[in-house]
């Protein structure tokens, strides 16, 4: 379980995200949702440490990722799996180096382990004919796929996706979204999902958080939106239409 | 106040990258790799440079110095010694700041704003020790390799000028580097070596790791990693010499 206490970042002087509160439950995914430069990003970011939040804590099972030493914080990553906005495949090695880099780096498995955790990884996002092929020579429905991939390599608890849906056809983001819910479900993995599309909100999102301008004005399931006030509903066809 | 914040920040990032390796085996693999990038692939540019370069200071130096008065094996001396000195280790360096440095920055810089800088410290790999340090340690092996190999070839350039060009016949030149050849003078050069070999590989691969932006500043990382590589390349250059040579 992951869970946000009073999350607060500012850049300058420009506050992004305020008392942000939260629970995170594994084997669901957790949406959050919010119109464009609302503090998604810097969010996800605060979550896996690759900025600091002045202010908060935030406890992976217990553990307070902000205030540990890098060595803890490091034990804490081998447990995150994380999928890029822009994929964030390794572009000098191939399909297959990629899925098999977090491995190489950390497992102790021995080599033909790796290798058929790789050709798994690979198989279970049904990539398995295109280990051979560099980034630049798959599409990007795919590089999100390898990305999955090697987000789960390694046995991860926790799995955190910016915007898996950006740039992807109507379909092929249905096919990235399924996928999703199905990891999330099979490994009881706890997923955080970032999207300003309402249609994966109500189509996958147990959970589902609305960010906007920084606070958070709603969270709950997608059965409570229907309950949900007026203006709940207005916030969130807001956001749904002010997007790309 | 911007140079004492760079300079700041340039410190800190040296010394981040002495972590613990995660993986040793992944550690020497990615350094060979990084050898082979910087050693082997500078050969040719390095090879061509050397030979021009010490053809042509023979003959200039052969210019300045016809005088019956002066033995012509003088120039011998004149052109080993200040290959050792400060042709091969400098120039060469200043090339390979042009050369590695560039590389380095821009993939680096490319490795930042694509994220993949982030996707490793997710991963919880120190990003700059996992990058950074075996270019370092392959610049500190093969930039030294790279300077000898420069200084044979600079010399071995006068010596095919002077004959080919009728000024002296090889053996009076090598005669006179012979002369005045210490292993002092080979140490200058290895210092130098070994300074701008970490000057080149740590300034570049800094301006990598701090791009921000787009394609663009991978572009301008890279212009920066040359513009002051080459600076303090040349800044070290006298400190080393006025140490060394001017006690
Ligand atoms: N590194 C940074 N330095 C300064 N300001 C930043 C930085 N990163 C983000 N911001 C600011 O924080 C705010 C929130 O940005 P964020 O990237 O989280 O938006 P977002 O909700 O992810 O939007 P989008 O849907 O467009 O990706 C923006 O106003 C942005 O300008
Ligand atoms: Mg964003």
């Amino acid at each position: 379980m992951l869970e946000l206490q009073n999350i607060n970042k500012s850049f300058d002087d420009k506050q992004v995200l305020f008392d942000i509160n939260a629970k995170f439950e594994p084997g669901v995914p957790n949406l959050i949702i919010g119109a464009s430069g609302g503090g998604k990003s810097v969010l996800l970011k605060c979550m896996v440490g690759l900025m600091k939040p002045e202010k908060g804590n935030i406890l992976y099972d217990g553990r307070d990722f902000v205030h540990l030493e890098y060595e803890q914080v490091k034990e804490i990553r081998r447990e995150i799996g994380m999928l890029f906005q822009g994929t964030a495949l390794f572009d000098s090695l191939t399909v297959a180096e990629n899925v098999k880099f977090p491995l190489k780096m950390f497992s102790k498995m021995n080599d033909s382990e790796i290798k058929d955790r790789v050709n798994f990884c690979l198989e279970r996002v049904q990539l398995g004919g295109a280990g051979e092929k560099y980034p630049a020579e798959i599409s990007g429905g795919m590089k999100k796929r390898v990305g999955i991939a090697r987000a789960i390599a390694m046995n991860i608890k926790y799995l955190f996706c910016d915007e898996p849906n950006s740039g992807l056809d109507p379909i092929t983001s249905r096919v990235i979204d399924d996928l999703l819910l199905d990891i999330t479900a099979e490994y009881g993995i706890t997923t955080m999902i970032i999207s300003h599309d309402m249609k994966t909100a109500f189509d996958i999102g147990d959970k589902i958080l609305f960010l906007y301008e920084g606070k958070i004005r709603w969270q709950g399931s997608k059965n409570e939106i229907h309950s949900a006030g007026k203006e709940i509903k207005e916030l969130g066809a807001f956001i749904a239409s002010s997007q790309i | 106040m911007k140079f004492f914040f760079e300079l700041g920040r340039y410190l800190l990032f040296l010394r981040s990258m002495f972590f613990k390796p995660e993986r040793l085996s992944v550690f020497v693999e990615r350094t060979l790799h990084e050898m082979n990038n910087i050693g082997v692939g500078s050969l040719p540019i390095v090879a061509i440079i050397s030979i021009f370069v010490g053809a042509v200071t023979t003959v200039q130096t052969a210019y300045q110095l016809i005088s019956p008065f002066i033995p012509v094996k003088i120039i011998g001396t004149i052109v080993s010694d200040s290959s050792l000195l400060e042709l091969a280790p400098t120039i060469t360096c200043l090339v390979l700041a042009g050369k590695v440095g560039a590389n380095i920055a821009s993939e680096v810089g490319n490795m930042r704003v694509t994220e993949q800088i982030d996707a490793l410290e997710v991963m919880g790999i120190n990003s700059s020790g996992y990058l950074g340090l075996p270019k370092i340690i392959a610049g500190l092996i093969m930039i030294p390799c790279l300077i000898i190999f420069a200084n044979f070839l600079l010399i071995s350039g006068g010596i095919l000028a002077a004959q080919l060009t009728g000024i002296m016949p090889p053996n009076e030149f090598i005669q006179g580097a012979r002369d005045t050849f210490t292993f002092f003078t080979l140490s200058v050069s290895m210092t130098k070596a070994f300074v701008f070999a970490l000057i080149i590989t740590s300034v570049s691969t800094y301006e990598g790791y701090y791009a921000d932006g787009g394609a663009l500043e991978v572009g301008e990382a890279g212009t920066r990693a040359v513009t002051r590589s080459c600076i303090f390349i040349l800044f070290f250059d006298f400190i080393i010499a006025k140490l060394m040579l001017n006690a």
